[in-house]
Parts: C-alpha cells; structure tokens; sequence
C-alpha cells in the first residue's frame, strides 16, 4: 500500500479544514500538510450557507452581548470558557477573511456591513448577500492555492483512522479514481469532517454531509458529545428541503399560519412586533428551537397551511420589496421560484422545519484537542462546545474559522512537544486491517441487505422518533431499531465491485458513518430525561438543571450499545437562567 | 401530486470493463416537479447502484453536477423535468476526458485555476488590528459578479475554443482572474498578467459568447475576457510603442 509521510493529515476541506490547512502553511511553510476530501474543496457543503458570520465589530455592540446571546440561545449548555474565547476571537477572524478578499457587503462609508439574526440582540452578522458561506468556502480555497505546501488529496475517501500506543498517527483513505488504498503516517490529525443530518430524511445538509468524520473518531475511542441535540431550522422548502436564510426574517420577513396569524405571539414570542420593522430576539427573531417547536403545536391544532408536500406554514417577505429583495436575497428568490413556483416578491412562501445542523459532535477542549493525544477536530464535526442545546445562526461559520485555527495551533504545539515517531509496524497493521474490511465488503455475496433499502429504514426511525419532539417510548424504539439496522449492515451486499469511483461502495460507508451517529443520537436522546433547547421530551417537559446541567458522552461499543456517561459544563459567569425571547428587554 | 414516467438515456463508461461509452435506458417514475438530479438518484437508488455521477448540495451552490442534458451543459440539479419532452439524454461534460460514466477528470481545471493566482495579492499590506480595507458598495459592484463563479465547468464544456485549443486557459479561469484584477484591494494584475496574456491565455477566445450563456449564475466570464483582452492589447502598446509611458 502506498504510504505518504506528512506532518499533519487534515480530514476535510470544507470552511474549517481549509481554515486550518492555511493557518498550518502560514505558521510554518516548511510544514508537510495532507488535505484530504471525499470531494473537491469548493464542494463541501459550507458553500450551502447563505445567512453569514458573526462576529462583534460595531460600536454599539460588545463581547458580552455576543456571550449572552450565545449562552443563553444555548440553554446554558454551552462551556462558557469556550464561549469566551470564541467570541473574542471573531472579529479577527473575520477580518482576516477581509483581508483575504472575502466580498463582504460594505456600507456606504466602505465598512463592512451587517445584519440581524435571530436570538441576537445587535446587529453583528457579517454577510455576502446570501451566499456567505459560499463567498467564504471559496476564499478559503483560493487562498489555499498560494500554499505550496498544502498539499490536496482531492476525492479521497478517509475511511480509518490509525492508532499506535493510544496516539493518532494517521488515516487510511481510498483514492476514488482508482480505488486504491493509501496510508498516510502522520504526527498530527485534524478532523474536520462537517456535519451529519444525512441521517434525517429531510434535510438542509448536502450528500456529502454523511458523519464520517465524527464516526471515525468514535470508532477510534473519542466520545461524541452531545449528540441528541440536533438543530430544525424553521424555514426550508417543504418540495425538496433547500433551506431559506434566516436572513429573510432578519431582513422583516414574518410567518403566518393559515389564518394569517403571526402565530410566534401565542408561544411566548410576541408580543407582535410592527410589519417591517423586526425587533432583535422577538417573534420572528426568536431562536430556531423555539420557532420550530411553536410550528410543532400549531400543526396539532390544525392551524398550519396544508401543501402537496405536507403541512406548512408561510414565510411573507411581500413587504421588503423587489429592491430589498433582490439586493439582499437573491438566492431565496430564485430558489423559491425555481423550486416551489413562488415568488417571494409577490406571494408568500411556503416553509416547515427541516434538519439543518449537529450541535453535538466529537469531544473537543478549548484548544480543539480531543482526548486522543495527536487527535484534534473542528467545524461542526466537532463539539467545542459554544452552541450548547442551540446554535444561534451565523455562529458556526465563524466557529469553523476560529477552531479550525485553533485545531492548526493546537497540532503545532503536539508537534513541538517532540513525540516519538509512531511504530511503523503498528501503522501497517492498522491499514492492513482497513484494507481487509473493504475487501470484504467489496466481495461480500449472499447478504442480500442493500444500502438503499437499510438508509431508508434508518431516515423514517429518526424523522418518526428523533424530531423536534420526542418521548421515551419513541426513543427506545429508535434504539432497538438502529442496533437492528447495525446487526443488519453486516450482511449489506455492493452491486458495484468495481474499483473506479464506486459511489455504490462509497454510499455504503456512508451509511456506516449515519448508522454509528445516529444510535449516539438517540441513545444520548433517550438518557436526557429533561427537555432543553432543541431537545424538547413530552415526557420530561421541563429542563432540568439539577441533573441534566452535563455535557452527553456517548461512547462507542463496538457490535453493542453506546455507552453514556457524562461531562461538567464549564460556567464563568453566566447562571441558568430562562430564555427570554417576550421582547421584554427591548 | 402527478406522477410521471421519465426516459432516460444515459452514457455509459466503465474504464476496467467498457471499451468504449454507450448509452444505458432507464424508465423512471418521476414528480412532475423534479430535476434530472433526482430522477439520477432514483435510478441509483432503485434501478442500478452502479450508476457513478457527482452531486452534493441539490441547491445550485456547489458546481459538481454539471453534465450535458440533451446535449446542453447544464447543473443536473437545476434542470426540471418539466422544461423537458420526450427522452432526456444524459452525458459527462463535453471536452473533458469521462472517469467513470458521468464523472469527468477536472485535473486540467484545477491546475488552471491555480495557474491564474486567483487570491487577493494586497495592493497596500493590512495588518488585522487596522481591521477591514475600506471598499465602497460601488467598489464591490466592480468584480462582485465575477465572485459568483462556483467551478461548475459548464462554460468549457459550451466553449468551442477549449474543445479545439485544450491549452486555453478558459472562461471560468479568467473571470477569477479578473476579478481579482478589479478588487479595490487588489495590486496583483500584473502577476497575473503573465499568464493570462501568454499565447494560451485570452488570445484564443473567438468571443462566441456561448460561456456567458450558458453559465448559470450569470457569471458572464464573456466580458470579464473582453475587459481583460483590452487591458492586455493596453499593455501590449504601452509596453512596445510608448515604452515611456510605463509607470
Ligand atoms: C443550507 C445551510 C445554510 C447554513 N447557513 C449558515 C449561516 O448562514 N451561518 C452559519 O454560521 N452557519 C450556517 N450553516 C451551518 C454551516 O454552514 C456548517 O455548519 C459549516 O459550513 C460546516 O463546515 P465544515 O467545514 O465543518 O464542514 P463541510 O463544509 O461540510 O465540509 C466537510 C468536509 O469533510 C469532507 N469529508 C467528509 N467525510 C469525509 C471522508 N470520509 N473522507 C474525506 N473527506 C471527508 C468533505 O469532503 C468536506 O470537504 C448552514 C448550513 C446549511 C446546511
Ligand atoms: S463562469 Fe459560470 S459556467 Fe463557468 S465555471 Fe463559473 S459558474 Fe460555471
Ligand atoms: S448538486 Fe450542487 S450544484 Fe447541483
């Protein structure tokens, strides 16, 4: 098997794996740096954010605000040192993707602009129109390109990471062009492998968003951290998913029921705040948990507006205008039009929640360190953890530049610490394994499991038993049935048994990734009797500091069960308190 | 909600076991308002798993499923079933070299992307504490369009140039070029320069136009060619016929 000797194996080339590949080339050229992706860089699925980045930079706002927005939008699950660091960090980061040549939208003076997002009580959300993530993902790439020393591996599935004496030392990925296995020894690992709503049958997240890297990690004896709580954002396009910025509510945009009700006010969200004239933190600008759960109740009361594609409700941007609309969301324009047959200009448009983003991920420090030495992770794979039991929007583009720095930083000082080398035999061994389990899935006969068939079964176990709302009735359920699913992956039989870009052999790997992620989820679900930001319990309605105020660790078990345990949650200054979303503080 | 059954027609190319592309037919039970895309992935799903295509984020952002639909470069995901009659034919990007039925070898892409320097090369260093460049929205308006190209490559496959010239560096390349040319921060052109007024650079285009047309975030690397052309003829004379203009 081929064997490429670099410094440090980057898993990922999406917002943060870049983000870390530059940070490595631009602290220390001399550095060998392997950026591996199962797809092209500008592929990755950052390039789907539209809303954009926070960060704190005008003189009306500050640090603190930034914090308590962040913690309290996080039920007060977030580690607040983490939090601290994260925020103080931003600004910079942003400005250096300025500097880079990120085409943020200006204000007439020249400075950059920025704009409202929900649970956010200032105006701090830095965007390029509504293609921010993708006018990041792209400045990132291209500025990668300056580095000789990033060297890319581009549609190179990882499919193991290789251990020796309880370090990472490296991965085991298959060249997709050739099939080809090949290892790469490295000293430092950094995951940045995005997220996993995949495992969800209506969803945000693009193909590639499969959990393989937090699988990965968790097949190597890294915990994933809080994995029950998984992020429906209000507004997607009930045909096909696409998602709807939040950013057409920051702009004014408001939601109705089919009475044309703005129905936010009945759930602890009003009082109702004046058309066009959006109020930070209120109604429209609640959290998302929030918005998704008021949709949840409304649907049982009949109140939502029903569509061939199941129930909705409207999303009324009518009255910011042709103009408005067209300078500041484009993008939702011409998706509503293209694939709903709406224009936002002249008709409001139908959205329901749809599975949008992993608050939880592999158990990372403030340093992006995991607790396997020379094993680092970062970008939404990773739980840090600043999003705590909800993300606010716009903080994870941001938290993808500020830890895949830190992930770059950390591994330099894993390198500097001066490790021995790893063992050369144990790295074989491990790849020589890894080879033979491809092997035998490749020729694997008799099975008769298909991946299509076990995917579909997976997705309706966790839109039916992991939603907005869940129980535990539902939620044992949901276990027995992924670790059925798990018993039955062992017998899955390829179709394809060829070696050149095999997505058959490739999507079953996939599979794999969602199945292992998705028992985290519903195992850590199951063992949080308390209901907290996006993981809302009818049985256990209310949160519940005194036992719940702990970080999930779910632990792989190998054929069996996760294990759960739990985590402290760091807190500095900030106490539980209740979310107020009333517009009381305006 | 109407139903309806879609032909298929699909090339076909399997390097370890093909020698040559054919064409496979598929029947497919499609929605009436569905893309080709997913009337791919319900053939993956249900028909034939060997079915190899590239595809991510089923919103037009990330440039990986261009193919030719009846004989158009267009994103797969962005075509509807319902602009369509008849059979729909289904083949890799023209003049790139087929990897594996749909998927094509962008190597050539890549290296020419790169080759045109296409990040910002700051006319006047900024340290991070000074915090952001001043650029006015006019200022952003000058290259904001040439921003928008996602790499989806359906400009060379529409451009009849790149087909008989595979040297010339292309549309997409050129239109990242000059847009960081037009960048208020930006000091780089004449880095740049030297690739792109070498003799495969902008000399080939015939300006057809068929990039601008077919580029489907109206990226319209046409005239970004055409302002960059002009530049090179500026600098052609200024370099050779009032050599004592320069700087
Ligand atoms: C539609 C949408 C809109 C959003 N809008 C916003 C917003 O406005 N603001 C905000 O802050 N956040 C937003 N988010 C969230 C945010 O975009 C994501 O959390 C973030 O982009 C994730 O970046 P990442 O670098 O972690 O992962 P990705 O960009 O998804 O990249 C993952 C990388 O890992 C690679 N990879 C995965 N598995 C493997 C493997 N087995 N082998 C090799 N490589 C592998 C992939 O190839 C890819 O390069 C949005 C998300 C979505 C889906
Ligand atoms: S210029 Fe347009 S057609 Fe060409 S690669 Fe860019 S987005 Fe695609
Ligand atoms: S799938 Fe991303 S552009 Fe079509």
């Amino acid at each position: 098997m081929e064997t490429v000797h670099t410094d440090v194996a980057i898993l990922g080339a999406g917002g943060a794996g870049l983000r870390a590949a530059i940070a490595l080339a631009e602290a220390d050229p001399k550095l060998r740096i392997a950026l591996i992706s199962k797809v092209y860089p500008m592929r990755s699925h950052t390039c789907a954010a539209e809303g954009g980045a926070a960060g704190v930079i005008k003189p009306d706002d500050s640090l603190e605000h930034h914090f308590h927005d962040t913690v309290a939008g996080g039920d007060w699950l977030s580690d607040q040192d983490v939090v601290e660091y994260f925020i103080r960090e931003a600004p910079r980061e942003l400005v250096q993707l300025e500097h880079w040549g990120c085409p943020w939208n200006r204000e007439p003076d020249g400075s950059v602009a920025v704009r409202s997002f929900g649970g956010m009580q200032k105006q701090r959300t830095w965007f390029a129109a509504d293609k921010s993530g993708f006018h990041i993902l792209h400045t990132l790439f291209q500025t990668s390109l300056k580095h000789p020393s990033i060297e890319r591996f581009d549609e190179f599935y990882a499919t193991e990471l290789l251990l020796d004496e309880g370090r990472c030392a490296g991965l085991v990925a298959i060249e997709m062009r050739s099939g080809r296995l090949v290892r790469f020894d490295a000293r430092a690992v950094i995951v940045a492998g995005g997220g996993a709503g995949r495992m969800f049958p209506f969803t945000t997240n693009g193909a590639v968003k499969t959990g393989d890297g937090m699988a990965l990690a968790y097949r190597a004896g890294v915990p994933l951290k809080d994995m029950e709580f998984v992020q429906y954002h209000p507004t997607g396009l009930p045909s096909t998913g696409t998602l709807l910025t939040e950013a057409c509510r920051g702009e004014g945009g408001v939601l109705l029921n089919k009475n044309g009700r703005r129905f936010l006010q009945d759930y602890g969200m009003g009082p109702e705040t004046p058309l066009g004239k959006p109020v930070f933190k209120t109604m429209e600008l609640g959290p998302r948990d929030r918005i998704s759960q008021a949709f949840w109740h409304e649907q049982k009361k009949g109140n939502a507006v029903p569509t061939q594609w199941g129930d909705a409700m409207l999303l009324d941007m009518r009255h910011l205008g042709e103009k408005k609309i067209d300078e500041r969301l484009p993008l939702v324009r011409d998706m509503s039009i293209s694939y709903m047959s709406v224009d936002p200009v002249t008709d409001p448009v139908p959205v329901r929640p749809v599975v949008h983003y992993m608050m939880g991920g592999i158990h990372t420090d403030i340093r992006a360190a995991t607790p396997l030495p020379g094993l680092y992770a970062a970008g939404e794979c990773a739980c840090g953890s600043i999003n705590g039991a909800n993300r606010l929007g716009s903080n994870s583009l941001t938290e993808l530049l500020v830890f895949g720095r830190r992930a770059a930083l950390s591994a330099i000082e894993h390198l500097q610490s001066g490790a021995p080398p790893a063992s050369d035999a144990a790295l074989a061994g491990g790849a020589a394994a890894a080879q033979a389990r491809i092997r035998e899935l490749m020729q694997r006969s008799g099975g008769g499991e298909t991946v299509a068939g076990l995917r579909k079964e997976m997705m309706q176990a966790m839109e039916q038993h992991a939603g907005i709302y869940r129980n535990g009735e539902g939620l044992a359920e949901a276990c027995g049935k992924l670790a059925d699913l798990r018993r039955r992956y062992a017998r899955i039989e390829l179709h394809d048994r060829t070696n050149v870009y095999n997505t058959d052999l490739l999507q079953a790997l996939e599979l794999g990734s969602m199945l292992d992620c998705a028992e985290a989820v519903v195992a850590s679900a199951l063992e949080r009797r308390e209901s907290r930001g996006a993981h809302q319990r009818l049985d256990f309605a209310a949160r519940d500091d005194a036992k719940f105020l702990k970080h999930s660790l779910a632990w792989y078990g190998g054929a069996g069960a996760p294990r759960i345990d739990y985590a402290p949650v760091s807190i500095t200054s900030s106490q539980p308190g209740v979310r107020d979303y009333s517009g009381a503080h305006a | 909600m109407s139903e309806r059954r879609v032909e298929l027609e699909v090339l076909r190319y399997h390097p370890e076991t093909d020698a040559a592309p054919r064409f496979q037919r598929y029947s497919v039970d499609c929605r009436e308002e569905w893309v080709v895309l997913d009337a791919l992935n319900h053939v993956k799903e249900t028909l034939d798993p060997t079915l190899s295509y590239r595809w991510s984020c089923h919103m037009a952002v990330c440039g990986s499923c261009g193919m030719m639909i009846n004989g158009e470069p267009r994103l797969a995901c962005k075509s509807f079933l319902r602009d369509y009659q008849g059979v729909i034919r289904v083949e890799p990007l023209a003049h790139f070299p087929i990897e594996r039925d749909l998927v094509t070898v962008i190597d050539d892409f890549m290296a020419k992307l790169k080759r045109v320097k296409p990040y910002l090369i700051p006319a006047q260093a900024r340290a991070l504490e000074q915090g952001e460049y001043r650029q006015t929205p006019a200022e952003l308006k000058r290259y904001k369009q040439f921003t928008l190209c996602m790499n989806c490559m359906l400009c060379y496959a529409a451009c009849p140039e790149y087909g008989l010239i595979p040297k010339f560096i292309g549309p997409a390349a050129i239109s990242l070029a000059h847009r960081y040319n037009q960048d208020s921060r930006d000091g780089g052109r004449a880095a740049r320069q030297e690739e792109i007024a070498a003799a495969e650079g902008v000399w080939e285009c015939s300006f057809t136009g068929a990039c601008s047309e077919v580029c489907p975030e109206h990226v319209d690397p046409a005239a970004a060619l055409q302002q960059v052309k002009i530049k090179s003829t500026v600098d052609w004379y200024l370099a050779h016929l009032m050599p004592w203009l320069k700087k």
